[in-house]
């Protein structure tokens, strides 16, 4: 297990995995923003848990069909299947190789961000954590989308389409974590179910996503 | 009495909808002209809302579909998960775009009757997002059955996403609900708050309900007659192509 | 025979014919489709039964 782990983690590392695409896609996101709605200070404030909430998000996004793309094209996938390790093993060790390589990476260097969108004192704490907390949600729920669309060949934009919904309770619960915190307002309520969404995903979904994956590799 | 399964076989399913559809063609078409007709024709205003309360026999009956309609393809994904009965997957296929056609329609009769009384087209209110999102789910969902070729593969891999899009869809509902307080009102439906809708709306709309679930019906059954013919036609062009 | 709808009559309208407008569209989607995939079955059933050495 741990070799599968290591195993991934050294392919996204390698030139061409994609590591450190997503935080340059992070980083283009936070500053086209100021273009877009103007450079005052008070504004960018208001908007940055949300702004950096949503373009982690689409950066989490953007690396998902790497999940198991490459694998399915050489057939590792195949051979991983009829390996002793149990699919939901593989899943879950593939969603934690894709957190470890984009949403660790985002949630270190959020505060980084922030500072690019005049975020408030009070806020980074709240903004680190809420993505520390929702970031392995994105990526299980990912998981789980890469897996229905692996065998596809345009699979890009289907995925997106399928697993932006499923992003709808863990963005509002994270953003508004970040949000009350950046106001200085009580965040136990959000960060609770943002947690338990988290959680809840982290349990269950490896079983659909290995299931799924099951079907695309019959 | 024959068991429920026995429908699953495609071609009882086929025999059996030959004579049940032209009634509850006929009975969706009785309803749908009454129940509109009434309401439209034979209602007085609402004191408050005028003549806009009359959108209010095409709103909400098809909101009330938009949801059952994901409910029952719920069922059908889970049916075919447990005893994988074809007709069960193709159904649920089927019931999808009339789903979501009834998710626009309430969609959009809410943003007509939205603009004159809430002064506005579209408000980000629970309701209204936890719509959209359902919308979104539809799409989802038609798009993943439209992309896969195999049919079996197809309908495993949609009654999966099925299952977690309800669970998801749900969170969202209350998610929305935690993230912005509404401007839509509560349930006009409630069957113990009958009184907060007067008696003389309240029949033609029951009627205008009865004609959306039996249109829904009509047309889930036509579209899975359809489905399946469509299924067997792929088989045997596969079976003439193998020899 | 039309009903006094007042100042509201443009939404009223609008809404009945775009609803209505949608499920005719929906409906004529449904039996289009039906009938094609209908008459394309018979054809390869027909194909199949000549084509097979009885």
């Amino acid at each position: 297990m741990i070799a599968l782990l290591i195993r991934d983690l050294k392919l996204a590392l390698r030139a061409g995995g994609g590591f450190g695409l997503g935080l340059a896609f992070f980083l283009i996101v936070t500053v086209l923003v100021p273009f877009a709605v103007g450079p005052e200070t008070g504004l960018l404030a208001r908007i940055a848990p949300g702004i950096l909430w949503l373009g982690a998000l689409l950066a989490c996004l953007l690396s998902l069909d790497r999940i198991f793309a490459l694998d399915w094209e050489d057939g590792t996938l195949d051979l991983m299947a009829t390996a002793p390790l149990p699919m939901e093993a593989i899943v879950t060790l593939k969603a934690l190789a894709h957190w470890l390589t984009t949403g660790l990476p985002l949630v270190l260097a959020a505060p980084l961000f922030g500072l690019l969108m005049s975020l408030p004192g009070e806020g980074y704490l709240w903004l680190v954590l809420s993505l520390a907390i929702g970031t392995p949600a994105l990526s299980v729920l990912g998981t789980f989308g890469a897996a229905l669309t692996v065998g596809l060949k345009r699979g890009g934009l289907l995925l997106s389409l399928l697993v932006l919904p499923l992003y709808v309770p863990t963005l509002i619960f994270g953003a508004e974590v970040a949000r009350r915190g950046a106001q200085g307002l009580a965040v136990e309520a959000p960060l609770l179910l943002l947690a338990g969404i988290t959680c809840g995903s982290i349990a269950l979904l490896p079983f659909a996503s290995a299931a799924v994956l099951r079907v695309n590799l019959r | 009495m024959a068991s429920i399964w026995e429908y699953a076989n495609p071609r009882k399913f086929i025999r059996t909808t030959d004579v049940v559809l032209p009634w509850v063609t006929a009975a969706a078409v009785l309803c749908l002209v009454v129940g509109l007709v009434w309401g439209f024709f034979f209602t007085p205003e609402d004191y408050r809302q005028g003549s806009t309360v009359k959108i209010i026999y095409l709103h909400v009956p098809s909101a009330l579909m938009a949801i059952n309609g994901w409910l029952m393809m719920l069922a059908a994904s889970l049916i075919w998960i447990v005893r994988r009965h074809h007709v069960s997957a193709l159904a649920a296929r089927a019931a999808a775009p009339v789903g979501a056609t009834m998710t626009v329609i309430a969609l959009i009769t809410g943003a007509i009757w939205g603009q004159p009384m809430w002064g506005t087209w579209w408000a980000w209110d629970p309701r209204l997002t936890s719509f959209l999102i359902l919308f979104l789910f539809y799409l989802g969902y038609m798009a993943l059955w439209a992309a896969i070729e195999n049919d079996d593969t197809a309908a495993d891999l949609t009654s999966v996403l099925c299952l977690v899009g309800s669970v998801f869809a749900l969170l969202s509902r209350y998610a929305v609900n935690f993230w912005n307080q509404g401007l839509h009102q509560g349930a006009t439906l409630s069957m113990d708050k009958k009184e907060n809708i007067a008696d003389i709306f309240w029949y033609p709309l029951l009627v205008c309900m009865a004609g959306f679930i039996l249109l829904f019906l009509a047309l889930v059954l036509l579209r899975t007659r359809t489905e399946i013919r469509a299924r067997r036609m792929r088989a045997l062009l596969a079976r003439e192509r193998l020899g | 025979m039309m009903p006094e709808l007042g100042k509201y009559a443009g939404a009223v309208l609008s809404a009945y014919g775009a609803s209505l407008g949608l499920i005719v569209v929906l409906v004529a989607a449904s039996l289009w489709r039906a009938r094609r995939v209908k008459a394309q079955l018979a054809a390869v059933e027909a194909r199949r039964t000549e084509g097979a050495p009885q």
